[in-house]
């Protein structure tokens, strides 16, 4: 982050100084002060779309999402708006099935999150050996993430089908595979966790692998001077050192589990994803919210079920922050 | 105690080895830089299970798809491909407006990749070279909007949309997403090491003002970031589902949304809909078996200074 920047006065006049042929004053003080309102103003004007597009399009929906929520609005007649209060929220909340999201979301962000991550760790050491074809590999365990939510959500619907499907299948060797996984809650959300995992653990693996090639090597040397074992080695310099990214990660897994809602929809499709299976058993807030809104069509109570989100975002901040200092902590 | 100094300086240390690899290339990762160690044979046999665990569900879809219905309930399920790809294809063409959601996809994921493309690399240039009041706060505030979730916006997004007259056009899909937070960043994270401020002074002193030095000077430089960017760009608007399928409909859809309500249907045949799936996976394989290496090492380089 330390650059070193030139100083921009000093070149305001220098290009006018070397011209070839001398200037009338007049003209080169012009000149001048278009090349210094140039520098001015050109920074602003190339960060300017980036800004105009999330004014637009990212924070001036969010606060209105707030206003929404506080009427009723129906998607059969968008322009109307009429006041109802706090009504949406008290709504949301006294609903079980609101709750029934809460819990699922959570659930199977911590059931997706956690052996992602794991896994990931692990691969990423495996990668960082001396191997042959690493790049292949590299491209192989990254495949997943060109695969959309939908294809992904929908060859998992068949791998998981209750009867005869070929999890099943494969389980019936074992004596198993007689789960209905749709039908069960903790089985549903496994197989939604299953989904994402196999989406997202190739790109939090090189994300890994990356931050570890970037410890240097001379650490190892070090600790293998000591006597540490290859496993003392990972536990005592590799994760030490990979803390931040650790967090990122973490923080972008939790962010992505908030928004589940691909997988759920098409676990089973039809009116059943839409509500996340017979009994919610695996709705998620953005089914939730896109069940309220799309399908029932009030758009005031989404909106709040939007807030709500918000508000569970926040903490879910508050708790990274939390681990995060109790990490640094048991570190020092 | 021996282990103090990494845990204390990790991001230090690792700006610094960024630092001494150069020139700054996307891929600047010698294979093998952290640790010397051969991989034994228990690594070969993990990352093969490993592996095929990522392949097979492609494989799968390829098998479904090419079967009939019966045959891909039946039980056991089939392992091999069959014989009805074809008959599915047209089906699932037939059935679910293919021929529109492809074209559609295609002029929005190609009109997202370039805006993206030209607004982040201005923006990354302008965070990273060029000094204006505000920077930090500026640059602090694109980060932060990574964090905020589309679905807090979507309500009021979809009504605006109808407002103008957007609802249901794949304006709705494409203007939402013409920049992208993570493009700046990652426009920013590059030309910050590739892009020398002799360079920039250079053309200054030529006579070049901002816009030409943007033209001459920087676009050249941030070329393989560009690409990098493009390719990860066109991926996940290709990919994106949540917004498409509330703002889109059935007569207009992009290619995933068309597929989720093809399963969406009454009775859905699925090995049409498997057929669906295997024609939205397609492109982006072949786009990943082409330029895996580059996005795997943009991945890679947007992680370590990330």
């Amino acid at each position: 982050m330390a650059t070193t920047t030139p100083t921009r006065g000093a070149h305001g006049s220098r290009p006018s100084r070397r011209a070839p042929k001398p200037m009338t004053s007049g003209r080169q003080a012009w000149r001048s002060r278009l090349w210094r309102f140039d520098d001015k103003v050109s920074p602003y004007a190339y960060i300017a779309p980036f800004f105009l597009v999330f004014g637009a399009f990212g924070l001036y929906p969010l606060l209105y999402t707030g206003w929404i929520a506080l009427h009723r609005v129906e998607m059969t007649g968008l322009d109307q708006m009429e006041w109802v209060g706090w009504e949406n929220f008290s709504t949301i909340l006294q609903d079980s099935e609101f709750w029934t999201a809460v819990t699922n979301t959570f659930f199977i962000g911590v059931i997706s999150t956690v052996p992602q991550l794991m896994i990931a760790l692990g691969l990423a050491h495996l990668l960082n050996y001396k191997l042959r074809a690493s790049t292949f590999w590299r491209t192989v365990i990254l495949t997943p993430y060109a695969t959309s939510v939908a294809s992904a959500a929908l060859v998992f619907a068949l791998v998981f089908r209750a009867d005869g499907g070929l999890l099943n299948w494969v389980l019936g060797f074992f004596g198993a595979g007689e789960t209905n996984w749709v039908n069960g809650h903790w089985t549903s959300n496994i197989a939604i966790a299953v989904i994402v995992i196999w989406r997202w653990t190739g790109y939090n693996t090189l994300i890994y692998l990356a931050a570890m090639q970037a410890v240097p090597s001379d650490l190892y040397e070090a600790a293998s001077l000591d006597g540490a074992s290859r496993w003392q080695q990972f536990r005592n310099v590799t994760i030490p050192a990979l803390r931040p990214t650790i967090l990122f990660t973490i923080v972008i897994s939790t962010i992505g589990s908030m928004q589940l809602f691909g997988e759920p929809l098409l676990l089973e499709g039809g009116a059943n994803g839409a509500q996340g299976g017979t009994e919610n058993q695996y709705e998620t807030l953005s089914i939730y919210l896109y069940n309220y809104g799309w399908n029932l069509g009030h758009l005031g109570p989404a909106a709040a079920v939007a807030w709500a989100m918000l508000v569970l975002l926040l903490l879910i901040a508050a708790i990274n922050w939390l681990i995060g200092r109790f990490m640094r902590k048991n570190a020092a | 105690m021996t282990t103090t100094s990494p845990i204390t300086a990790p991001d230090r240390r690792i700006s610094k080895a960024a630092a001494r690899s150069e020139p700054p290339r996307p891929r600047r990762f010698k294979p093998g830089a952290g640790r010397q160690h051969h991989a034994g044979p228990f690594a070969y046999f993990a990352l093969i299970v490993v592996g095929l665990g990522s392949l097979f569900p492609l494989y799968w879809t390829l098998v479904t798809a090419s079967r009939t219905q019966d045959e891909v309930l039946d039980t056991p399920p089939p392992l091999l491909p069959g014989g009805n790809l074809f008959n599915n294809l047209e089906a699932a063409w037939e059935q679910a407006h293919l021929g529109t959601a492809i074209l559609n996809t295609f002029i929005v994921s190609s009109c997202i990749t370039i805006a993206t493309l030209f607004f982040c690399t201005l923006a990354g240039y302008a965070f990273a070279k060029m000094r204006f009041k505000g920077r930090g706060v500026l640059m602090t505030m694109v980060v932060a909007t990574l964090t905020i979730p589309p679905q807090l916006s979507v309500v009021p997004l979809f009504m605006m949309m109808s407002d103008i007259g957007w609802g249901g056009q794949l304006e709705s899909v494409i203007f939402p997403t013409l920049v992208s937070a993570f493009g700046v960043f990652f426009m920013r994270q590059y030309l910050l090491e590739a892009l020398p401020y002799e360079l920039i002074e250079a053309g200054r002193m030529d006579g070049a003002n901002n816009l030409r030095v943007v033209w001459s000077i920087v676009l050249p430089v941030a070329r393989p970031a560009m690409m990098v960017l493009g390719m990860l760009t066109f991926v996940q608007a290709w990919n994106d589902f949540f917004w498409p399928y509330l703002a889109l409909n059935q007569e207009n859809p992009t290619l995933q949304v068309a597929l989720g309500q093809l399963s969406a249907s009454y009775v859905p045949d699925q090995s049409i809909v498997m057929a669906g799936a295997l024609i939205s996976t397609l492109p982006l394989l072949v786009v990943f078996v082409i330029f895996g290496k580059q996005i795997v090492g943009g991945i890679m380089s947007g992680a370590v200074k990330g």
